[in-house]
């Protein structure tokens, strides 16, 4: 056998991620967003206990607050992340069939990406329009 | 003959019937389902967002409905859910720590965060309720 009968590229071999083509960037992105989203959800849930049965200029006040509407931004996009991560792996442990799965997984992306977008627009509209 | 019948007392295997959840195995599945109660959450929290920044019609449109028997009992639900999740999830780093795995320590653990889950909901909804204006 010849030095050359290695049939991976020596890029691939450096990369080392094999026919799946990707490594651990899911399970760490997980991680790394859960443990961001600890504090953040601290601070979420005595924020929306405190506006409870608040009023429209009182729920304008708040968002008012550049440190809150930071917080906040920071809680959706690290939230929605998270929240799409985790769903994808419920999809893909639980549906076998191949269509349905991909489709679920498709919308899962969508959905995460769209409601995301829609309340980060609010959250500035709010800030900037204080 | 008759001792050929008599029944042989063999282990059964778990009886599902009767088989009881070891606490570890309800908090694993309650872990998925709790995201996705957190994450139906964040509908609602899309929809009070959008509503603030549509005007004061949309956003007490929201407060009515959050404010009635079945809002508050999803409001509940979805507290109940982003705290119990936030805080099993913290058990989960700590495994991902390499600690914690042994079983005395995982039931343990696990209690904690029952615990903790109910004192806190009910800490973060004595306080809601008392901003809401002190009616139950």
């Amino acid at each position: 056998m010849s030095k050359n009968s290695e049939m991976r590229t020596p890029l691939s071999r450096v990369r080392g991620l094999g026919a799946a083509k990707e490594g651990t960037e899911h399970f760490w992105l997980q991680r790394l967003s859960a443990i961001a989203l600890i504090p953040l959800i601290i601070w979420f849930v005595v924020s929306i206990a405190s506006l409870a049965g608040a009023d429209y200029a009182e729920a304008r006040l708040f968002f008012a607050s550049p440190v809150a509407a930071i917080l906040m931004l920071l809680l959706l996009i690290v939230g929605f992340v998270h929240l799409k991560l985790g769903i994808q792996v419920i999809v893909e442990d639980y549906i076998h069939g191949e269509a349905l799965k991909i489709s679920l997984l498709i919308l899962n992306t969508l959905i995460c990406f769209g409601l995301g977008l829609a309340c980060i627009f609010a959250v500035l509209k709010l800030s900037f329009g204080a | 003959m008759a001792e050929a019948q008599k029944r042989i007392e063999r282990p059964l295997s778990p009886h599902l019937q009767i088989y009881r959840w070891p606490l570890t195995m309800l908090l694993s599945i309650l872990h998925r389902m709790s995201g996705v109660g957190a994450g139906l959450g964040t509908l609602l929290l899309t929809w009070w967002l959008i509503a603030t920044v549509t005007g004061p019609e949309a956003y007490e449109q929201v407060q009515v409905c959050m404010g009635s028997i079945l809002g508050r009992l999803i409001l509940f639900g979805f507290s109940l859910s982003l705290i119990f999740h936030t805080l099993n999830g913290v058990r989960h780093l700590v495994w991902d720590v390499g600690r914690g795995f042994e079983i005395r320590n995982a039931t343990l653990s696990g209690w904690l965060v029952v615990v903790l889950t109910f004192i806190l909901t009910a800490l973060a909804w004595t306080y809601g309720l008392r901003m809401w204006g002190g009616e139950l």
